[in-house]
């Protein structure tokens, strides 16, 4: 149904480019300003009010709109301008298959709110993630400057190097889930484990009665937590932001890749990187923290309990809102942890860099998909 | 005409321009491995309207991503301009692209059939990543198995050679 794909289409842009990522460059500057003990940006207003510095990223993008294009002497003209693009596009369509909502039946129509659900949905992520890589590396070679050229070698050698263990280190979850179809991932994720089940694997030991009602949210985090900490450590490194910031690396390269841009073809590479970190935070939150689904309420349970007192439509609506709204809650957090990464970290060195991927990550992600096939072999597929 | 007849003529197109604009950008060879970057994605393209998902989606991962990215990585690094090679070598390296484009020219107009084949119908679920993983972890894990030691020594022996450099 086109209208249909139309309607999700517009709700991601206007949620993920329109909403959160003008708020992330805000929640950078406010989260950086407490944690440095300062007040951070309060400085835009519109008659006087400036409404807790909320109208800085507009103040911004008026700036970088008005600023002339500049393309350098001696840059290959054609290159110099498309990169920006080449950076912003990926960034912007990954969201189709991150799910922000679960499947709906309204009578004889079913409803998932997903942009695009192919069952290869994730492998998708990762193909439209190398291809995002481009943008950064001819952006730097185009610009005829060393600085450039150096922060594009960088970006295209961290980049390869960090896709290989961000693929590796999330083939666990596909093991446990059994899909790579991000809906599917969300869909397992919406229901509850006995905390201390694992007692009952051990021969001779019992669950007491009070125990065994202990649950926790059968999220991805539960089953894989060394690959949430390793895919999460990849997938900001693909991004490029600090702790990882090699391609920019001010106090080596002046500002690397985007030395010589300026105005809004400036602000595409900051806003793609933004955008990015909103399309981590739904990555994550997708697959490693049960997507849409309400911790310890699933969508039988809500449908149900309201749908004994309301009607069956307002039951399953309600349930379409509030998961929504806990997909975003989800997001919100996740993005709160980034910036509290960045803003904590100290700056890796560039052989660091290397050696955290190669000599730790890979090896790691490897040991993990091997215990992981044992447990389930052991256990028998899924929990 | 359907949607993905017109889809398949996009794609094909693309593929055959970007091609030959990876060939006559022999001048910027920065142009010429985006052009291939083009080649590869439209391919990929086209192996979706075929049904082969997991092909397209390695396509552009394997292919259009990390390979090319390491072409660029090599053509920056090292920055050759036309003068580098002597008189005498470019001729020869003509000579030899010449004679190695009329081979393959050759054997690809040999194996062209005189008509299309008809498409035949696929089995279900044909082209995804679980009958592909099935296929290659049961009836070809031999071959599998002897591609990564190939690919192992391969890795092995960069680093040898990288090595002994060094010393």
């Amino acid at each position: 149904m086109p209208v249909e794909v139309l309607i999700k289409t517009v709700f991601i842009l206007l949620v993920v480019v329109g909403a959160f990522a003008p708020v992330v460059t805000w929640i950078e500057r406010k989260q950086s300003a407490v944690m440095q003990d300062r007040i951070g940006a309060n400085r835009a207003d519109i008659a006087g009010i400036t409404v807790l510095g909320l109208l800085h990223p507009l103040a911004d993008v008026l700036k970088l709109l008005t600023k002339e294009d500049v393309v350098p002497a001696g840059a290959n003209r054609v290159m110099h301008l498309i990169a920006p693009i080449i950076a912003a596009v990926p960034a912007v369509i990954a969201y189709a298959v991150i799910p922000f909502g679960g499947v709906y039946v309204f009578g004889a129509d079913t409803i998932s709110l997903v942009v695009a659900d192919p069952d290869w949905g994730l492998l998708y992520i990762f193909a439209i993630g190398s291809i995002a890589a481009y943008g950064t590396i001819i952006a730097g070679w185009s610009s005829n400057n060393n600085w450039s050229l150096l922060g594009s070698l960088r970006a295209s050698a961290q980049m390869i190097s960090y896709e290989v263990t961000m693929g590796l280190s999330v083939v666990g979850v596909f093991m446990v889930f059994g899909t790579l179809s991000l809906q599917q991932m969300a869909l397992a994720q919406d229901t509850t484990l006995r905390l201390f089940g694992f007692v009952e694997w051990i021969p001779g030991l019992y669950l007491p009665e009070l125990l065994s009602r202990v649950t926790i949210p059968a999220w991805g985090f539960v089953y894989q937590p060394l690959g949430f900490v390793m895919f999460l450590t990849a997938i900001m490194a693909e991004n490029k932001r600090p702790p990882f910031d090699m391609p920019e690396g001010e106090s080596e390269i002046v500002a690397g890749f985007h030395t010589e841009y300026s105005g809004m073809r400036f602000g595409l590479f900051y806003m793609s990187e933004f955008i990015e970190v909103v399309v981590i935070a739904g990555l994550m939150a997708t697959i490693f923290l049960g997507g849409w689904s309400i911790p310890w309420l699933s969508t039988r349970d809500i449908i149900d309990g309201v749908g004994s007192v309301f009607e069956t439509g307002f039951a399953t609506g309600l349930c379409l809102i509030l998961q929504v709204v806990t997909f975003l809650v989800k997001v919100v957090a996740m993005i709160w942890v980034q910036m509290l990464l960045r803003w904590s970290l100290p700056r890796f060195r560039y052989d660091q860099v290397m050696d955290l991927c190669w000599k730790i990550l890979l090896p790691l992600s490897i040991v993990n998909i091997f215990v992981t096939g044992g447990a389930i072999l052991y256990f028998g597929a899924g929990r | 005409m359907s949607l993905d007849l017109a889809l398949f003529y996009v794609f094909a197109v693309m593929a055959l321009v970007s091609a030959l604009g990876m060939v006559l950008n022999f001048r910027n060879t920065v142009a010429s491995a985006m052009s291939l970057v083009v080649t590869m994605v439209s391919l990929a393209g086209i192996f979706l309207l075929l049904g082969a998902h997991l092909v397209a989606v390695i396509q552009i991962m394997v292919y259009g991503g990390a390979i090319v990215v390491l072409f660029l990585f090599v053509v920056m690094l090292l920055n050759l301009r036309r003068d580098d090679f002597s008189p005498g070598r470019q001729r020869a390296l003509k000579a030899a692209a010449v004679l190695g484009g009329f081979v393959v020219l050759a054997e690809m107009l040999r194996m062209l059939p005189g008509n299309l084949p008809v498409a035949g119908i696929l089995p279900d679920g044909y082209g995804t990543y679980a009958e592909l993983g099935v296929a290659l972890y049961t009836d070809y894990v031999l071959l599998v198995e002897m591609a990564s030691l190939l690919l192992l020594g391969a890795i092995v022996g960069a680093l040898i050679l990288a090595k002994r450099k060094i010393q």
